[in-house]
């Protein structure tokens, strides 16, 4: 079985509304994709990501692996930038480790 | 995303915060499945409202609590506490500062954050099929309630399993959830009670944040734990 992999640019993120990215976002997991964000997803939409899978889990669907680098503070914590998201269906995705400047996850064809 | 009242700026804040102080604190008791939420929301009501009193029913079968449950108004009074719930475990603590440790709390126990649930898990469990996605189906409205709680409580504790790798992405996303609305966060790392707990690796893994060990089971510094929520949250 074939795994596709969808790198997103952050111009093709940020053309689109948060819903429109995590639709997008969802979509593309539900199909099976592994799906990377340049710029990544902040804390609220992963929340909101989240919330959004569990709507939609259901027995072929049981919900999505997600990994990511946790905004850094800007100056003076006015803007938080988000760095880089992963998302993965959880049926082919496991992360293996995380830590604060590395992601390893193993992807599994079934 | 939705403005909310506590958005509007400094100003309204520090009127609120001088004139119209909240009488009860909503305090949200959040982390992933088994964490020991339910546990710890039933040791608070023992210790300070009914020895007889549950908040939910623990389990070792994750998703055992897929509703949040609110016990409001509960007095958290440390000048009594030690009198009420001699604990020999416990650090003895400075006593002028729990003299005037007396504060009012709303406490929600809340359904374990998770981005996957798969109905085959509670099967090993030994639940039947049927029962088995009832309770996934459940699980899933669960977790859609505990995230809708947040737009609703002044404070959270955030409970992590201390035999468990602290950094996970939904431990993640709570707390950068928690610092984008402002609302304080307290790290509590359960179940130190075990041999292989290890609450250092939650304190390495955030450690711009208050890491407060105990043992919601066994009793263990409940007192350093209710004296960071009344220092935070009140
Ligand atoms: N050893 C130990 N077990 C605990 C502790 N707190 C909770 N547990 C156990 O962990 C399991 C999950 O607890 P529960 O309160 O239902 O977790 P929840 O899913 O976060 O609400 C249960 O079997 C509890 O008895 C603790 O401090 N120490
Ligand atoms: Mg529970």
């Amino acid at each position: 079985m074939d795994i596709k992999m969808d790198l997103i640019s952050e111009d093709k993120i940020n053309s689109m509304s948060s819903m429109e990215k995590l639709r997008f976002v969802l979509d593309g997991v539900k199909s099976g994709n592994i799906v990377v964000l340049e710029g990544g997803l902040t804390s609220e939409e992963q929340m909101k990501l989240i919330e959004l899978t569990m709507t939609e889990v259901n027995e072929d669907f049981p919900g999505i692996e997600m990994s990511g680098y946790p905004s850094k503070k800007s100056f003076l914590n006015i803007r938080r930038q988000a760095r880089l998201t992963v998302i993965g269906p959880a049926k082919t995705m496991r992360t293996i480790k995380k830590e604060r400047d590395l992601i390893s996850a193993v992807i599994s064809a079934i | 995303m939705k403005s909310r009242k506590r958005r509007k700026g400094i100003l309204p804040y520090l009127i609120r915060a001088l004139f119209f102080r909240k009488a009860t604190a909503k305090i949200g008791i959040y982390g992933p499945p088994n964490a020991g939420k339910t546990t710890l929301a039933n040791r608070i009501v023992h210790t300070f409202v009914d020895e007889n009193e549950d908040v939910g029913v623990p389990s070792e079968v994750p998703h055992e609590t897929r509703r949040a449950v609110r016990r409001g108004g509960i007095l958290i009074d440390l000048k009594s506490m030690s009198v009420q719930n001699p604990n020999p475990n416990s650090t003895p603590k400075s006593n002028s500062r729990r003299g005037k440790a007396k504060l009012k709390l709303d406490v929600v126990d809340t359904p374990g954050l998770a981005t996957k649930i798969d109905f085959h898990e509670f099967m090993a469990y030994g639940l039947e099929e049927e029962e088995a996605k009832r309770r996934a189906k459940e699980a899933t409205e669960g977790v859609i309630e505990a995230i809708k709680w947040l737009d609703d409580i002044d404070g959270v504790v955030l409970l992590m399993d201390s035999t468990e790798d602290p950094y996970t992405q939904t431990n993640i996303v709570i707390i950068g959830n928690m610092e984008a609305r402002g609302i304080p966060v307290i790290i509590a790392a359960n179940k130190i009670d075990l041999v292989d707990a290890f609450p250092q690796r939650i304190m390495n893994a955030f450690p711009q944040h208050t890491v407060i060990p105990i043992s919601a089971l066994k009793g263990e510094n409940m007192e350093g734990l209710y004296e960071e929520i009344a220092r935070r949250f009140r």
